[in-house]
């Protein structure tokens, strides 16, 4: 059972890290920059998963605030990149 | 330029600062024995402000956090000076710790450490700084 969660944890890593490099290339390439704010934004999410793959493979739990930690940067700076790129501004002066 | 109606990412805010400033006081008292503390906390704290000034604009939210972050940063440093000065009462050096059991009502026995205290000064310096960071940067023109 070992050896399976092992294996299947070492598979799993391979594939988020072949998504990744693909989403860097989007990133590197990516002709406008709302095509660069999801490649990153998918990124983080892979990174995530990564995360979680990482606690798995060393036995531990500690890694779980990491992750929550993670998901709550990427949205609020997915937020702001939002709104830089829709308004100019990202918290609006209300003047 | 036409306003724009932010009505999905209005309401969201409403739902996920909560779930942050949670997080945030979990981090907080988490930090004696597990991953979090002061500082982890009080950037989780200051990411919930941030997201609700992105949402509602700077004027909302000036009005219902009425806050002036540069003295809480000065109440932060007095408090982690004060649990440093403080055990001088005790004949002790400075910024010596200790901690004792209490017994509560509804959680039981439970450790307090004179360490959360000091944290409690992270915390605050970490928040003021961080707005400050961010207003002063968010307000020039």
């Amino acid at each position: 059972m070992n050896e399976i969660i092992e294996t299947v944890t070492a598979i799993c890593m391979v594939v988020i890290t072949i998504s990744i490099a693909l989403l860097l290339y989007r990133v590197v390439k990516g002709p406008t920059n709302p095509d660069r704010a999801v490649a990153l934004d998918a990124i983080g999410i892979n990174l995530m998963g990564m995360a979680g793959l990482v606690a798995i493979m060393i036995a531990t739990t500690r890694l779980n605030d990491v992750i929550l930690l993670i998901g709550i940067l990427l949205f609020i700076g997915t937020i702001a990149l939002a709104k830089y790129l829709e308004k100019g501004v990202i918290i609006d002066r209300d003047d | 330029m036409v306003k724009t109606n932010d009505l999905i990412l209005k309401t969201m805010t409403v739902l996920i600062s909560f779930i942050l400033f949670g997080f945030s006081v979990n981090l907080f008292f988490a930090g004696h024995n597990a991953p979090g503390g002061g500082f982890i906390g009080g950037l989780m704290t200051a990411a919930a402000i941030i997201l609700m000034y992105m949402a509602y604009g700077e004027r909302a939210i000036n009005k219902v956090l009425p806050i002036n972050y540069r003295t809480l940063l000065t109440i932060g440093l007095l408090i982690a000076i004060a649990t440093g000065v403080g055990s001088f009462l005790f004949g002790e050096p400075f910024l010596s710790q200790t901690y004792d059991y209490f017994n509560f009502p509804i959680f039981g026995k439970m450790e307090l450490a004179t360490a959360l205290l000091f944290d409690l000064g992270v915390y605050l310096t970490v928040i003021g700084v961080t707005m400050t960071i961010v207003l002063t940067i968010s307000s020039d023109r």
